[in-house]
């Protein structure tokens, strides 16, 4: 990969934004989690923080120990260098979702809406390999890129006051699953047993920016089974390792 | 140290909790970070130990434990057992004192500082409190009554005693002026609308918390809308959402956002931002990244300078 055609905005005195284009494209995405990953490795010193977001990666510095000048030519150095090879890991993890009943209490609404059966909506919506293209809003919280443009559904026009950790919905033409209790507006179409943010665990947040996450149907024993699991701690997701964000 | 009366938002607060944005976390902190260094300063804390943040109106509490403490930031008119005690000096505490707070007179945020910190466990490497996601700091929420807070390392006595007093203190004006970089999104908006920013007058409204302080004054107009493909956010960003009316972006703000940010407040300016209350008028001053960059090279070395007039030594552990 080629990390070119791209720009550097000054964010304050303590940020800067690399823009790799102005779309919501898995390519131009991959570009950011790649820089994302090149700056941990080389561990440049006075950098502090990264926020990888659909088309731009924002580094958060210490003019103190690097100044603007300085890092804009190491960013330079570091995506001039041939990147051939180079791209950020990605897994999928397989998250289950009970749909419909109690845990969906939209997606017979979601499905009138599509003019498609309850059970085609729930295959359509299980059959991707969703993109993380980003978190943000809450820990964990994932822009999911990939649905089928069948499933688009607009928000609830007042969104509840709150919706339980592990929910699955769709807002517009995106889809994703709350990591925690929150106010929140999208159609709830299943929820998950899993845990995307979990305290106890050595990664809180399950998967990273650049991840894909992959949504498969279970019944409501299995949901307690893995519920059961997950509030004891000794649940572990599953997920497909390989495979390269682009 | 027991809450009588929780104040109305007071929460702990260090330096803030960073290397977890990419996950969502937003790193919270000390909304004006230089009174919370200043206060463990007079108590021989490292700078970035973790103080008790009071919005507005401060709590009532009583000690069990014979320490030191600093008050800093607003003026929320402090007293230990009925008899008025000062901002910015070192105080010694012995059991059953009560110390209690008013709204305040002067500036939003208070800082109380306790010698060897409180005794609050570290989450993901920081004491701070996330209070839209619960973690952090005292059980990941504001305090309540009842609250029993204790002391790490509690001293009763530090040396040069009387020496441990600031010897400059913050004025709090009702017109504020900000120095602030355009940008990183000045190009959604005409250089006409950019000079406008930076020469009008805004005012600070009410809807101001630790997430952000909304502005009120002559709409922003962008050149064709100010919505952007969600990125990244930093302490002190002033975006303009569809209304045109800036907010500015605060401690616990979103680690994303979907609106162009105009511009962006200078670190050495954000402590003044953070302590306007509403009604303030506010200016923006525009300066370069190299001017910004030096400026805040000076307030460095000038905090580790008073810091060393208070303890002799500026400890390394602070970067």
């Amino acid at each position: 990969m080629h990390l070119t055609d791209f720009r550097i905005l000054p964010v304050g005195d303590s940020a800067v934004s690399v823009e790799f284009g102005n779309r919501i494209d898995p390519g131009i995405n991959a570009k950011v989690h790649t820089l994302c990953s090149l700056l941990s490795e080389k561990k440049i010193p006075g950098i502090a923080d990264v926020i990888p977001t659909f088309c731009a990666l924002l580094i958060c510095y210490d003019p103190c120990v690097i100044r603007f000048g300085k890092l804009c030519e190491e960013i330079e150095r570091i995506t001039a260098a041939g990147l051939e090879g180079v791209s950020a890991p990605s897994r999928t993890f397989l998250i289950s979702v009970c749909y419909g009943g109690e845990y969906g209490e939209d997606l017979p609404y979601v499905a009138e809406h599509a003019g498609l059966s309850e059970r085609e909506v729930i295959l359509r919506h299980c059959a991707p390999d969703y993109l993380i293209y980003m978190l943000g809003f809450l820990p964990g919280f994932s822009y999911l890129g990939g649905m089928d443009p069948t499933l688009e559904t607009p928000r609830l026009s007042q969104p509840r006051q709150r919706i339980p950790a592990g929910s699955v919905g769709i807002g517009g033409n995106q889809t994703g699953l709350y990591p925690m209790d929150s106010p929140g507006g999208w159609r709830l179409i299943g929820r998950s047993p899993v845990r995307p943010y979990d305290p106890r665990r050595k990664e809180q947040i399950l998967y990273r920016a650049g991840d894909k996450i992959r949504f498969v149907p279970i019944d409501e024993k299995q949901y307690l089974e893995i519920e059961a699991a997950a509030t004891a701690g000794t649940y572990e997701c599953p997920y497909l390792e390989g495979g390269r964000t682009q | 140290m027991e809450i009588l009366h929780p104040g109305l938002l007071s929460t702990i607060q260090d330096l803030g909790r960073f290397g977890y944005q990419a996950s969502g976390f937003a790193p919270t902190g000390a909304s004006d970070f230089l009174s919370m260094k200043r206060a463990n300063a007079l108590v021989g804390n490292d700078p970035g130990e973790a103080v008790l943040e009071m919005m507005l109106l401060g709590i009532t509490a009583k000690f069990h434990t014979a320490c030191v403490i600093a008050i800093t930031g607003a003026d929320m008119t402090p007293k230990i057992n009925g008899f008025a005690v000062e901002n910015g000096v070192a105080i010694r505490i012995t059991p059953g004192d009560v110390l209690e707070f008013s709204g305040t007179r002067g500036g939003t945020c208070c800082y109380l500082a306790v010698s060897g910190g409180f005794d609050i466990p570290l989450v993901m490497g920081s004491r701070s409190t996330g209070l839209r996601f619960a973690v952090g700091g005292f059980n990941g929420r504001k305090l309540k009554m009842g609250d029993q807070l204790k002391l790490r390392a509690p001293v009763p006595d530090l040396p040069n005693f009387q020496c441990r007093r600031l010897t400059s203190m913050p004025v709090f004006s009702k017109h504020v002026v900000l120095r602030a970089i355009a940008g990183p999104q000045d190009f959604m908006f005409s250089d006409t609308e950019i000079a406008g920013f930076f020469s009008r007058p805004y005012s600070v409204t009410n809807a101001t918390d630790r997430m952000g302080i909304r502005l009120e004054g002559e709409p922003i107009v962008p050149k064709v809308t100010s919505d952007i493909i969600s990125d990244g956010t930093v302490f002190g960003a002033i975006q303009v959402p569809s209304g045109g009316q800036p907010i500015i972006l605060m401690a616990d703000r979103q680690t994303t956002g979907g609106y162009a940010k105009i511009a962006t407040i200078i670190t050495a300016d954000l402590p003044r931002a953070a302590q306007m209350t509403p009604g303030c008028t506010v200016r923006f001053m525009r300066v370069t990244i190299d001017q910004a960059q030096d400026i805040l090279a000076l307030e460095k070395a000038s905090f580790e300078e008073e810091y060393r007039l208070l303890n002799a030594t500026y400890p390394k552990s602070d970067a």
